[in-house]
Order: C-alpha cells, then sequence, then structure tokens
C-alpha cells in the first residue's frame, strides 16, 4: 500500500525509484530495513514533491513544448502547423538581424564578463590587503551591484550617457571633446559594457571570501623561500582561487548571453541594432511579431550554445582548476 | 615606521578614490532627483542640487494616467512579499527533503535540480507564457507567483548547505523521542535554518522587486503594473519632460533595497559568500 502513495508523481520517476528498490530487496536480509526504506521513499518524495511538481510542469514540459514550437509557425492565435526546419533554416540564412544581435551578444559576453571578473578580483586582492575600513569599502562597493537589476539604474544610466549627461558635462569642464555616446553604433555597446562591469560586487564578495580560505602559513612559507608578492600570487593565490573563479565564470557567462533588461531600458537595441542583445530580439520576436516558433527556435539555439560553453568551461577544468587535495 | 605610514595613506588614497568613483552615478541620481527639473542637466554632473526641490518628489508621485506611485508600490509589494514568502517556505521544505531523508533516486532528482538552476528563466518563457495564456492567466498575479511555491533552485542549494552544517545526532535524539520526519522539519530543523532563510529571503524579495521581464510579458493594465514597469513607461524617453520627477521616482524605487540591505547586510555578504565556495 504504502509504496502505491508515490505514483500520483510523474511517470519516469518509477524507473528511477524501481531499480535502486529491487537492489535492496536482495541485498537486505532483514524485510524490516526494507519496509523502512520504503518508508524513506514517501517522506522522501513528499517533502521534494512541490520541486518534482515544478520541474515537470515548468521546466520540462515548456522545454519540450518550445521544442516542438520551433517546428511550427505559430502565431499565438491560429494552430501551430508543422513546417520542419524551416525556422532555423531562415534563421541561418535569411536573417540578418538575428546574426547581428549574435555577434554584438558574443561581442558583449566575451568583453563584459571578463571586464566584470578581473574588475572583481583586483578589488577583492586589494581590500584583501587593506585593515581598516575594509566593511565599509566593501559595502560602497557592493552597493552597485545590489541595486543594478533594477530600472531605475537603467534609466539613470541613460541620463548619465546621454547628450547632456553627466559624463559629457565632466569631459566638457576638463576640456576633453563631448561625444554623443547612446547615439554612436561603435560606443552605445561598450555604455552597457560598463554598466555590465560596474557591478562587479557579488563576485567580488565570493572572491573575498575565497581569498580569506587561504591559509596564511601558504604565504609565510613561501616568502621564507624567497618569493616576492607577485610570485606569491601566481603560485598560491590564483591556482587556490581557481574553483572559485570556476563557479564565477558559468554563472557569469550564462549572465552575460541572457542580459536584456539594459539593452531593452538604455538603448532599445539601437542605434543601427548595434546593441541588439540575443533576448531583446527573441523578445521582439516573441512579443511583438508574436513569431513564438520563430522565437522557440531562437531559445533552442541560444541553450544549445550556453550548453556548449558551460560543457567546455567544465571540461577543460582539470587543465586550470586546482582543487584541494581531498574535501575536508 | 614612517614608510609603512606612508604606504598606509596611499593606499587608502587609492581605496577612496576608487570607491567614490564607483558610487558616484548612484550619488548622481539622487542628487538630480533634488534638483529643478530645468536645471538637471546644466552643470549635470554636479553632485550639489540648487537647493532641494522635494516637489520632484511630490510631482512624480502622481505617476501617469492617473494612476499614483501608492499604487505602483502597493502591487510591487503584494507581489515581492507573497512570491517571497512562497518560495522561502517551499524551498526549506525540499532543501530539508534533499539534506536529511535517504530515498531512491535522490541523487538524479539534485542533479535536475542543479541543472535547473543553470537554466536561464528566458529559456521557458515563451511556452510558459503561451501555457499561462491558454489558463486566461494574463494579466493576473499568477505567472509571477504561482511559480516561486515550487521551490528556488538557488535557495534549496543554500538551505541544503546549510542543514548539511546542523549535527545530525539532533535529529537522532528527536526521532528517539518520538519524533517523525515532519516534527524534525518542524521543531528542529526550522528554527536553527532561519538565517539561511533569511538570506533567500531578502535575495528573494530583490529579485521580484526589480523584476522587470516577467511584468513586461504578463501585465498589460496599467492599474496592476509593479513600479519596475510603471518606472519604465514613466521614463519613456519620448514623453518625459520632467526630469526631477524622474529621478525622483527612480530614486524612490530603490529605496526599499537599500533600507533592506543596510540592515540586514550581513545575511547578504555570508549567503553570497558560501554560494560560491562550497559548490
Amino acid at each position: 500500500m504504502i509504496p502505491k502513495k508515490s505514483e500520483h508523481s510523474p511517470a519516469p520517476l518509477e524507473e528511477v525509484s524501481t531499480n535502486p528498490d529491487l537492489k535492496k530487496k536482495v541485498n537486505s536480509v532483514k524485510p524490516r530495513r526494507k519496509v523502512k526504506s520504503d518508508n524513506h521513499n514517501v517522506t522522501g518524495y513528499l517533502f521534494i514533491s512541490p520541486f518534482l511538481i515544478g520541474f515537470f510542469s515548468l521546466t520540462i514540459f515548456p522545454i519540450l513544448y518550445s521544442f516542438y514550437l520551433s517546428f511550427t509557425d505559430y502565431d499565438l492565435l491560429g494552430t501551430p502547423n508543422w513546417i520542419g526546419f524551416d525556422n532555423y533554416v531562415r534563421m541561418f540564412t535569411a536573417d540578418p538581424t538575428f546574426w547581428k544581435s549574435m555577434k554584438v551578444t558574443f561581442f558583449y559576453a566575451g568583453v563584459a564578463v571578463p571586464i566584470r571578473l578581473v574588475f572583481a578580483l583586483l578589488v577583492a586582492l586589494a581590500l584583501n590587503k587593506v585593515v581598516e575600513m575594509v566593511g565599509l569599502y566593501r559595502t560602497l562597493l557592493y552597493l552597485p551591484s545590489i541595486v543594478g537589476g533594477s530600472i531605475a539604474i537603467s534609466i539613470m544610466w541613460r541620463q548619465l550617457f546621454g547628450n547632456d549627461g553627466a559624463v559629457n558635462s565632466i569631459l566638457a569642464s576638463i576640456g576633453l571633446p563631448t561625444h554623443s555616446w547612446l547615439g554612436d553604433p561603435d560606443t552605445a555597446i561598450w555604455t552597457l559594457i560598463i554598466l555590465y562591469g560596474w557591478q562587479f560586487g557579488s563576485s567580488m564578495l565570493i572572491f573575498l571570501a575565497g581569498l580569506r580560505n587561504i591559509p596564511n602559513t601558504y604565504y609565510e612559507a613561501s616568502s621564507v623561500d624567497g618569493a616576492g608578492p607577485i610570485k606569491q600570487f601566481f603560485i598560491i593565490t590564483l591556482p587556490l582561487l581557481t574553483p572559485v573563479i570556476l563557479f564565477n565564470t558559468i554563472m557569469q557567462v550564462i549572465q552575460g548571453f541572457m542580459a536584456f533588461t539594459p539593452s531593452f531600458v538604455v538603448t532599445n537595441g539601437g542605434p543601427v541594432n548595434s546593441t541588439l542583445l540575443y533576448v531583446l530580439y527573441m523578445y521582439r520576436r516573441a512579443f511583438e511579431y508574436f513569431d513564438m516558433g520563430y522565437a522557440s527556435a531562437m531559445a533552442w539555439v541560444m541553450l544549445v550554445i550556453i550548453a556548449i560553453f558551460t560543457a567546455i568551461i567544465f571540461k577543460s577544468s582539470p587543465h586550470w582548476v586546482h582543487y584541494e587535495s581531498e574535501n575536508k | 615606521m614612517n614608510n609603512k605610514k606612508t604606504k598606509k595613506i596611499i593606499q587608502h588614497t587609492i581605496m577612496i578614490i576608487f570607491t567614490l568613483i564607483m558610487i558616484y552615478p548612484l550619488v548622481w541620481m539622487f542628487s538630480s532627483s533634488l534638483k529643478e527639473s530645468s536645471s538637471v542637466f546644466v552643470d549635470a554632473h554636479s553632485l550639489i542640487p540648487d537647493g532641494f526641490h522635494f516637489e520632484n518628489y511630490i510631482q512624480g508621485w502622481k505617476g501617469f494616467g492617473g494612476i499614483s506611485f501608492s499604487t505602483f508600490f502597493f502591487n510591487s509589494a503584494i507581489i515581492s512579499i507573497i512570491a517571497t514568502i512562497g518560495s522561502i517556505a517551499s524551498s526549506a521544505v525540499i532543501a530539508y527533503g534533499f539534506a536529511r531523508i535517504k530515498f531512491a533516486g535522490k541523487t538524479i532528482w539534485f542533479v535536475c535540480m542543479m541543472l535547473t538552476m543553470m537554466l536561464p528563466f528566458e529559456m521557458v518563457m515563451i511556452p510558459q507564457y503561451i501555457m499561462f495564456n491558454k489558463f486566461g492567466w494574463i494579466d493576473t498575479y499568477l505567472p509571477l507567483i504561482l511559480p516561486t511555491f515550487f521551490g528556488i533552485p538557488f535557495f534549496i542549494f543554500l538551505i541544503m548547505q546549510f542543514i548539511r552544517t546542523i549535527p545530525m545526532e539532533l535529529d537522532e535524539a528527536a526521532k528517539i523521542d518520538g519524533c517523525n520526519n515532519f516534527s524534525i522539519f518542524f521543531r528542529i530543523i526550522v528554527p536553527l535554518i532561519v538565517p539561511a532563510m533569511m538570506t533567500s529571503a531578502i535575495f528573494s524579495f530583490y529579485w521580484r522587486w526589480d523584476d522587470f521581464m516577467g511584468p513586461l510579458i504578463y501585465l498589460s493594465t496599467p492599474e496592476k503594473y509593479p513600479v519596475s514597469l510603471a518606472l519604465k513607461l514613466f521614463s519613456d524617453p519620448n514623453s518625459v519632460t520632467n526630469w526631477g520627477a524622474m529621478f525622483a521616482m527612480s530614486s524612490l524605487s530603490i529605496v526599499p533595497i537599500f533600507i533592506i540591505f543596510f540592515f540586514f547586510q550581513r545575511y547578504i555578504v555570508d549567503g553570497i559568500s558560501t554560494s560560491g565556495l562550497k559548490s
């Protein structure tokens, strides 16, 4: 009777749960243990049931549905018609805007993510050296990240780099030429990159915590051996930080590829699509042209790209990530 | 001795200059909100307003289309608070299941959860929209609130890490006293994981408060807009004339974030630092 209870959970669960159960039946001598483990299964699944319901209804089903839609011409009103690979073919061969948005996004993520990480690491190193008032510096430098996600910041950024904004005003007051930062296709993307780099606070905190975890004895020992601070950085600090860097890089790359609000609010993709980030273009396809099939195909292409990037970072990690002997 | 002191002074000078540059845009926003509307962009970089024009705040608060910012702030608060309660309650329950109960298939589900954590919302945004559209949930708060009741992977992970630091002996002692898993969870675990739940609650509130894309695609009636979406319309570059009011409302919209940050800083810093290290 008891195992039946778990049947209301989705189907694939059955396969998973029966297999180890069988093994237990073979292994366990006392029947009492089996009953107990069944009990555990029911309680365990009961506790994680919210996750399972959400996982199947809000992640797995939508992802599969989106895969199906990417082969249709669904426009939200009619019924989806199967059109095979048309969306993908159109995307790769007949849509220059798609390639433009791809290029913009790769440039944005490729420049902004390293800038943010290097910045975060340098500031964390500096904060690690300072003894007094670390708390104050840390708080103030973390502020941009804490508010960075809000629309207010994007709106402010638009004014900051506007023609009459503070940046031009500063340049003018020290006698330098002003520039139409948001109006020039070459510089507009840089305002977004700076906005991204400016919010280095979370990464900084993670790096700082990582630095604090490095035992001081390592540095003492190496300075006895005559290593200077720069050498110490490369032989001790950097290698021991690599696990933290790995985690940060993956999360930031995903975040960089998915950026939407800044380009939507600060530049709205312009001028001449020079800041048309991928998600913004996808959003337009889906919710302005109601081209749900095409937008779903775009989502799948991005999913594959992110998966490949994550896989590359993970696969390459044994070559550059240093793990201390074993977990404590 | 002296050399050390000079070094320290140089160090702090560099740090102070750097910090000032970094927070300049924020201070600039607040100071612009106090400037007279017509003079915001005269000497735009100046941080000293020409007097304190609080009327910007009064003007801005009136909002647009006859809907004041009271409505928008109220909407944001409702969405953020309910969604936060939902995500913390469900995440704590799920985290306990993963951290303490041995059951068949646990590893697989855990891996699924970690993968969900890395999956960006934008990837499921379109099919979810179509789903919620079929349910007739467009222009309601349901699509924004309901998904949080199924647990947020990042919080589940954070709380799990915390539960693991609680000694098993406590659970076992309770079991001997006749507690089942449910009473262990409510009587022993929940009181002990309050710090992790606080950290998660703060992040959840931030994310919901700042959430822009969700309201953008799901809400169409201005009366239902949260602050984020209202602010976007309020600041539309083609229609804004009252710059002071725009800066005033932008500044106000981040005040709740600042308040929570200054009161609960410790939880945030701890949360971020551990989340990055233990994975």
